[in-house]
C-alpha cells in the first residue's frame, strides 16, 4: 500500500504546488495594483474590500464547488485555480491598503517636499515602508492557499488532499495524516521562505536571501521524483493484452466520487480500458454533482452512479418506483435530457438499510422495520439522511415517528453501534463492515427505501463509442452485493490497498 | 520680494496660516489666485517636482525616511536632479560635516538611531543638498529641547552666511525669529500684518496682534536682565 501511495506522490503534490504558487501570484498580481490604486480612494477601498471579504466568508470547499458551474462544468485546474486565487485576495489587498495608510503623512509630504513626483514617492518611500503589512498579508494568504488546495480534490484538481479525501472514506488515518502532514509542511516552509526573502531585503542580508532559497528548493526538491522514475510505476505489474488493443493510443478519462467504492470501481475500470491499450486519467475523489456535470460536459468520459442517486438528486423525484422501472427511468431521461447513456448496471446495489447486531435482533426480537415501533431503541445516521424523503416515507409507512434519532458521521456508526451507544443505523448494503460486525439488515418489505443499482454512464461523446463499450461490456450485472462488500471489506476493514481490491474484483469477474 | 540671501520669519498665533504661507511657496498647496514667482520664473511655468527640487524644505520632526540612511538622506533630492554618484557622495560628505555631524560616523546610520538634533541637522543637510538658492523651514526648532535648540540655531544661521541661499522660517517664537531672519512678517488670520527688520517690529509695532506677540519676549527680556545684574 505504501509504495502505492509513494507512487502517486510526485504527481499530487506537484499539482498542489502548481496551483497554490500560481493562485497566490495571481493573487497578487491583482491585488497589489488594486490595493495601491485603493488605498488613498476610501470610495474604491471600501466595495474592494467588502467584495473580498464576502468571498473570505465563503466556506472553501464551497468556493472550489461553486467555480464548477460558473466555468459552465469545467472540472480540474481551472476552477480550484481561480477559487484559490480569489481566496487569497483579501489577505494581500487589505494589507496592502492598510501598509500605504499606515504611512506617516509627515514622510508622505516630505517626500513630495524634497521633489519626488507622486509615481517615485509610491516606489522609493510608500511601498518600502508598506512592505513589511503587504508580506505579512502575502504570508497570510500563502498559508490559506496552501491549506485549502487540499479542497480541490471534489472538484478534480489533482493535490495532497487526494490523500485526505481518500483517506477520510477508506478510514486510512496514515494517508489522511500524510496529506495533512505534508500541506502543513507546505504551507510553513513556503511561509519562512517569504519571511525570510523579507527580512534579506530589510536587512540586506545575503545570508537571509540563501536561507530564503534553500527554504524553496526544500518546496521544489520532491518534484525532482517525478522525473526520477517513471510516472506510472503502480501500473506496471498489470497484464496488457499484447493481440488486440482496440483502445491503442487512446485517453479515457475515468471519474470516481469519494467514497471506497468509487475508488475500487474507477480501479477496476481503470484495468480493464488499460488492458484494451487505453491511457486512462483518473479524477478521483470528485462530488457527486460535479461529476455528473463533468460527464455532461465531456470533461470526463465514465463514471459510476446510482440509480437512486440519479433519482432523488438530479431528476427531483419523490417517488419510488419498483427497481426495473426506476432503472428504465432513469435511464431515458438521462439520455433524453443530457445524452448520457446508462451503459449497463454493474449488478449489485449500494441502497440504504437499516441495521442491527446480531445481539440486539435476538434479544429485542427484531425481524423488519416495523418491529422497530414502540421498541425505545435508537437510531443513528448520518445528519442530513434524516431530512430526506428516505427516512420520512419509512417514518410514516412504519410508525416510527417515536423513534429517537441521532446524527453522526458514518465513519463513527459502526463503532457506536458495537460500543452499544446506539441501537440501530443506517448502513450502505455494499459496506463490508456488515459482514465484519456480523450485523443483520433489518427486512423493508413496504419499499420505502429506493433502489440505488450501480451503472456505468457515459458521456455523450463516449456513447457514441463502440470500443469503449466492447471494452466496458464483461462488467455488466458481473458484479454481486457479495463481492462489492468483500472488496469494501479489503479496504475498509483488511486495510489493503484500492489496487489489491480492484485486482481481487477483476479477478471474480474474469472467473 | 524675498532678495537673494535674505532671511524671513514668518511668525504669529497657531492657525494663523503661516504654515500654509509656507506650502504655497513650495506648492505643497496650490494657490486659489496669486503667483509665486522665484529668480524671475512662475512657479506654475514648471512642474510641481521640478519646482520643489529648486526649493529647500526642512520639517519640524526632520521628516528623514526611515528606510535609508543618512547618506541616502542626502542624496534623494540630487538623485532627483541626476547628479553623478561622485558628486553625490562628495555634496553629502561635506553637508555633513558643515551640520557637524562627521560623516565617517554618521553617514551609514539609520535615521532610527539619530538623536532628535542630529535627525534635524539631516534634515537641514538633506534641505541644503540641491545647492536650492531658497530654503523653507517650519518650525525647524520647536521639537527640541532648549540646550539643542541653542546650539542649532546657531549651527544654522552659520551654515545660512557660509552658503549665502535665502530662507523662510516658521515659528511662533520671536526669539528664534529674532535671532536668525533679517525681516519679521507677522501673520494673523491669514494676513501679513507687519512686515519689517526686528528693530522695526519692536519700536513701533503696528497694531495689537504685534504688541502683544512682543509682551511675551519682552518680559522675558526683563526677568533675565534683572536676574544677570543681580547675579552679576
Amino acid at each position: 500500500m505504501f509504495a502505492e501511495e509513494l507512487a502517486v506522490f510526485p504527481g499530487r503534490y506537484a499539482g498542489h504546488l502548481y496551483l497554490s504558487l500560481s493562485a497566490l501570484f495571481t493573487g497578487l498580481a491583482v491585488s497589489l495594483p488594486l490595493g495601491i490604486l485603493a488605498a488613498p480612494r476610501p470610495r474604491l477601498a471600501g466595495p474592494a474590500l467588502g467584495v473580498a471579504s464576502l468571498v473570505q466568508t465563503i466556506p472553501g470547499i464551497a468556493l472550489l464547488a461553486l467555480m464548477v458551474p460558473v466555468l459552465g462544468g469545467r472540472i480540474g485546474f481551472l476552477p480550484a485555480y481561480l477559487a484559490l486565487a480569489l481566496y487569497s485576495v483579501l489577505p494581500i489587498l487589505r494589507n496592502t491598503i492598510v501598509g500605504l495608510n499606515g504611512v506617516d503623512a509627515s514622510l508622505r509630504e516630505a517626500a513630495l517636499g524634497v521633489g519626488m513626483t507622486a509615481r517615485q514617492r509610491l516606489t522609493s518611500v510608500e511601498l518600502p515602508l508598506a512592505m513589511p503589512v503587504v508580506v505579512a498579508g502575502l504570508r497570510t494568504a500563502s498559508v490559506w492557499v496552501v491549506g485549502a488546495a487540499t479542497l480541490s480534490t471534489p472538484v478534480g484538481a489533482e493535490s495532497l488532499g487526494n490523500y485526505i479525501f481518500q483517506g477520510l472514506q477508506t478510514r486510512d488515518w496514515g494517508a489522511v495524516l500524510f496529506g495533512c502532514l505534508v500541506s502543513a509542511g507546505l504551507a510553513l516552509v513556503l511561509d519562512q521562505a517569504i519571511r525570510a526573502f523579507e527580512l534579506a531585503a530589510e536587512k540586506r542580508s545575503r545570508a537571509l536571501a540563501i536561507l530564503g532559497g534553500v527554504g524553496l528548493l526544500a518546496i521544489l526538491a520532491p518534484l525532482l521524483l517525478t522525473l526520477s522514475g517513471p510516472r506510472d510505476v503502480q501500473r506496471l505489474d498489470r497484464d496488457f493484452a499484447i493481440e488486440a488493443e482496440p483502445l491503442a493510443g487512446r485517453t479515457i478519462v475515468l471519474g470516481a466520487k469519494s467514497f471506497t467504492e468509487q475508488y475500487i470501481l474507477a480501479d477496476l475500470i481503470t484495468r480493464r480500458l488499460e488492458a484494451q491499450g487505453a491511457r486512462v486519467e483518473l479524477l478521483q475523489g470528485l462530488g457527486s454533482s460535479i461529476a455528473f456535470d463533468a460527464l455532461v460536459q465531456g470533461e470526463i468520459d465514465v463514471y459510476v452512479d446510482y440509480t437512486g442517486t440519479v433519482w432523488a438528486t438530479l431528476m427531483e423525484r419523490e417517488d419510488v418506483p419498483p427497481r426495473a422501472v426506476m432503472y428504465a427511468e432513469t435511464s431515458s431521461w438521462l439520455r433524453n435530457e443530457h445524452g448520457v447513456l446508462a451503459f449497463a448496471p454493474l449488478g449489485f446495489e449500494n441502497a440504504y438499510a437499516y441495521a442491527v447486531t446480531r445481539d440486539t435482533s435476538q434479544t429485542s426480537g427484531l425481524n423488519g422495520v416495523a418491529d422497530l415501533a414502540g421498541s425505545g431503541l435508537t437510531l443513528a445516521s448520518d445528519p442530513e439522511f434524516f431530512g430526506r424523503p428516505e427516512w420520512t416515507r419509512t417514518r410514516d409507512i412504519y410508525g416510527l415517528q417515536g423513534l429517537p434519532t441521532r446524527g453522526m458521521e458514518s465513519t463513527f456508526m459502526y463503532e457506536a453501534l458495537s460500543g452499544g451507544e446506539v441501537d440501530v443505523i443506517t448502513a450502505y448494503t455494499t459496506d463490508g463492515r456488515i459482514d465484519a460486525y456480523d450485523l443483520v439488515l433489518l427486512d423493508e418489505p413496504a419499499g420505502a427505501l429506493p433502489p440505488y443499482d450501480a451503472f456505468i454512464l457515459l458521456s455523450p461523446d463516449a456513447a457514441e463509442d463502440r470500443a469503449l463499450h466492447a471494452a466496458l461490456a464483461p462488467l455488466a450485472s458481473a458484479i454481486s452485493n457479495a463481492d462489492m462488500r468483500t472488496a469494501n471489506g479489503k479496504v475498509d476493514l483488511d486495510r489493503l490497498s484500492v489496487g489489491e481490491a480492484g485486482a481481487w474484483l477483476d479477478l471474480q469477474i474474469s472467473n | 520680494m524675498l532678495e537673494a540671501g535674505e532671511t524671513l520669519a514668518l511668525i504669529g498665533p497657531s492657525g494663523c496660516g503661516k504654515t500654509t504661507t509656507l506650502k504655497l511657496l513650495n506648492r505643497l498647496i496650490e494657490p486659489d489666485s496669486g503667483e509665486v514667482r522665484l529668480g524671475g520664473q512662475e512657479a506654475h511655468e514648471v512642474d510641481a517636482h521640478d519646482w520643489r527640487r529648486r526649493i529647500g524644505y526642512v520639517i519640524q520632526s526632520g521628516g528623514l525616511f526611515p528606510h535609508f540612511t543618512v547618506a541616502e538622506n542626502i542624496a534623494v533630492t540630487p538623485k532627483l536632479l541626476g547628479w553623478d554618484a561622485a558628486r553625490i557622495t562628495h555634496k553629502a560628505s561635506a553637508l555633513l560635516e558643515m551640520v557637524g555631524l562627521p560623516a565617517a560616523t554618521f553617514a551609514a546610520r539609520y535615521p532610527a538611531d539619530l538623536s532628535g538634533g542630529q535627525a534635524q541637522r539631516v534634515g537641514l543637510a538633506r534641505a541644503l543638498a540641491g545647492e536650492p538658492d531658497i530654503v523653507l523651514m517650519d518650525e525647524p526648532f520647536s521639537a527640541l529641547d532648549a540646550m539643542t535648540k541653542d546650539a542649532l540655531i546657531d549651527d544654522v544661521a552659520r551654515v545660512r552666511r557660509e552658503l549665502g541661499f535665502a530662507a523662510v522660517i516658521v515659528t511662533h517664537d520671536f526669539s528664534e525669529a529674532l535671532r536668525f531672519a533679517d525681516r519679521i512678517a507677522v501673520m494673523d488670520k491669514g494676513e501679513i500684518v507687519q512686515m519689517g527688520p526686528s528693530a522695526e517690529l519692536i519700536a513701533r509695532p503696528g497694531n495689537d496682534t504685534v504688541a502683544r506677540l512682543l509682551e511675551a519676549p519682552k518680559r522675558t527680556a526683563a526677568a533675565v536682565s534683572a536676574a544677570f545684574s543681580e547675579g552679576g
